[in-house]
């Protein structure tokens, strides 16, 4: 891994089958490091198995089949040497709906941790400090820091989607992806959390999908855009929203697809 | 024509409803009446005669004795618990390991074929269960222990062990498999193991049905009586291991009813320990209801 490295991910020539059935084809897409990149295009496209690449989460199905090369931080991540824990401990994902563990606000911060070093036994105070770091970094310290200890499931869907970031952090990723982190979400809360990506780009690389172009032009730096399982155009979000290259795209932006 | 029609589809909709309705107060009616029948035929010496001290503290069961009857019937609670203990730490285990193997491990077309598999094993009669444990769990345990007789509660803990696999197999399954999948994602995603994924999310999250599954198999070990009636080798003993032969509760009943003179004291001792046998499992039914109860209401 070269540090200096422009791109986080990599893809050459990438194919996905979910049994017959192509989901991806031949994608070659680029995300530059510290920026935050969009993916947008109609649903069924396939935003959301193209970033289920990134961490091999994909393979949990054991009918999905794939062609091609990913590199993560310039590692093929198919080299038979790749250990699929680091990987997911490099990549962080968000879900589109909530998904908090069934314990509590604290636990599911340190659970990275505690998966991630089983035997090593952490001082308390190490791991309040780290919950009080997450926490503070997505805003989230000053209304949960009396209610560290109730079940995640039970708070409010915004915070439980914050609380889904914040479990990332202490695991210091390089790449967080976000599946329509916001589709759950009232505008308020999106607004909230939008401001939370921003706040994250920099210190991580953020991929995130969404069907909603506002959005997309609203915290994105680089925004591709998908049909039918290829990737048709992928550039600064400005120039694809002014001035796209490909009819489909500017069919697209302009809503003529639905 | 039309309106007679309608008139017709009203009276067998009411009649149809009726039926159904019949048949579920009569299923309640079932039970009651049972539970009636089983109490009514035990209570003339329940509250006259019994001693329940002796019943529950005593291991002389000598119901047909001329000089010196005694009705302890310490040591068939004893043959039931050790039975019954047995199986569940040999039935329990091995029951969520299956559901876990079953639910997390194997695709589609395996895992029809296993669930099929522990569908067939629960269909196999209790009798044909002690058969097996007459006939060949019982010269193995003579071998490999090399003891005078394999019928004791080593054999009838594994009979009865492999008896209440099913229930508990199947329940356990349903209850992992009621865990939401975002749980396993959000786990893999953050790194976790497949183990570590078992059994530090799924397992707590599942832990209610679990606790339901083994309940029920508890209740059904508690509740066997052919399969433990010709495995355990019938002798009224306090066991002090495995290797040792019992007689339990049920199995009591099963043999002595049919030459127990009726509404003799005999006879309605027997009522007495069906009584238990019936509170017991319905104690533990209950339970496991609520706790299952428990996970739908949340
Ligand atoms: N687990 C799966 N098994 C089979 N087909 C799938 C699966 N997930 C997605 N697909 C199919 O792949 C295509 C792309 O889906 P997806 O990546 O979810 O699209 P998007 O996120 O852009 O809406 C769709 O046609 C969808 O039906
Ligand atoms: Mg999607």
């Amino acid at each position: 891994m070269s540090a200096g490295a422009v791109h986080s991910i990599e893809t050459k020539n990438l194919n996905l089958w979910y049994g017959d059935f192509q989901a991806l084809r031949n994608v070659n897409f680029r995300v530059r490091r510290g920026e935050i990149t969009a993916l947008i295009g109609p649903s069924g496209c396939g935003k959301t198995t193209l970033l289920r690449c990134f961490n091999r989460i994909n393979e949990r199905y054991g009918y999905v089949r794939t062609s091609g090369e990913i590199k993560i931080l310039g590692q093929n991540i198919y080299a038979p040497d790749v250990s699929l824990i680091e990987l997911r401990k490099t990549v962080g994902m968000v879900f589109q709906r909530p998904n908090p563990l069934p314990i509590s606000v604290y636990e599911n911060i340190v659970f990275g941790l505690r998966i991630h070093s089983p035997l090593f036994k952490w001082r308390k105070s190490v791991l309040d400090d780290i919950v009080e770091k997450a926490l503070r970094d997505v805003f989230l310290w000053d209304e949960l820091k009396d209610r560290l200890h109730v079940r995640a499931t039970t708070l409010q869907l915004d915070q439980q989607q914050k609380l889904c970031i914040a479990r990332l952090l202490p695991l210091k990723p390089e790449i967080i992806l976000m599946d329509e982190p916001c589709s759950a979400l009232d505008s308020e809360a999106t607004l909230a959390v939008e401001e939370l990506m921003l706040t994250l780009a920099g210190r991580y690389t953020v991929v995130i999908v969404t069907h909603n172009m506002a959005q997309a032009r609203r915290v994105s730096h680089e925004c591709a855009f998908m049909l039918m399982g290829e990737l048709i155009e992928h550039t600064r979000t400005e120039d694809l929203f002014l001035t796209p290259k490909d009819p489909r795209t500017a069919d697209y932006i302009e809503g003529r697809y639905g | 024509m039309h309106k007679q029609r309608r008139r017709w589809e009203v009276i067998a909709e009411a009649a149809m409803e009726v039926l159904i309705r019949l048949c579920g107060v009569s299923a309640i009616l079932f039970i009651l009446s049972i539970f009636f029948f089983v109490f009514r035929e035990g209570a003339g010496f329940l509250f006259g005669g019994f001693d329940p001290r002796e019943f529950f503290g005593s291991i002389e069961w000598y119901p047909t004795s001329k000089t010196n009857v005694r009705y302890g019937a310490l040591a068939l609670i004893a043959g039931t618990a050790s039975v019954s203990l047995l199986a569940m730490s040999i039935a329990v285990p091995f029951g969520i390991g299956a559901a876990i193997f079953i639910s997390e491990f194997c695709g589609g077309r395996l895992r029809e074929i296993l669930k099929i598999i522990i569908e067939l094993l629960a269909a196999i009669p209790s009798v044909v269960w002690g058969f097996i444990g007459l006939t060949v769990m019982n010269p193995i345990i003579m071998r490999l222990f090399d003891a005078p007789i394999g019928l004791n509660v080593l054999n009838g803990g594994i009979i009865v062990a492999l008896m209440s696999s099913p229930i508990i197999v199947s329940i356990s399954e349903d209850a992992l498999k009621a865990v939401p999948d975002t749980y396993r994602e959000a786990a893999l995603a953050l790194g976790a193991t497949k183990w570590q994924l078992i059994y530090r999310v799924l397992l707590p999250a599942a832990k209610n049905g679990l606790l339901a599954a083994g309940l029920l198999g508890v209740g059904r070990a508690v509740g066997e009586t052919m399969a433990v009636l010709m495995a355990t080798g019938h002798s009224i003993n306090i066991p002090h291991s495995v290797m040792d032969s019992v007689r339990t509760l049920t199995a009591t009943i099963a043999a002595e009813l049919g030459e127990a003179p009726v509404h003799s004291e005999h006879y309605q001792v027997l009522f007495i320990i069906g009584i238990l046998l019936f509170s017991i499992t319905f104690v533990i039914n209950l339970t496991a209801d609520l706790v299952v109860r428990g996970i739908r209401g949340r």
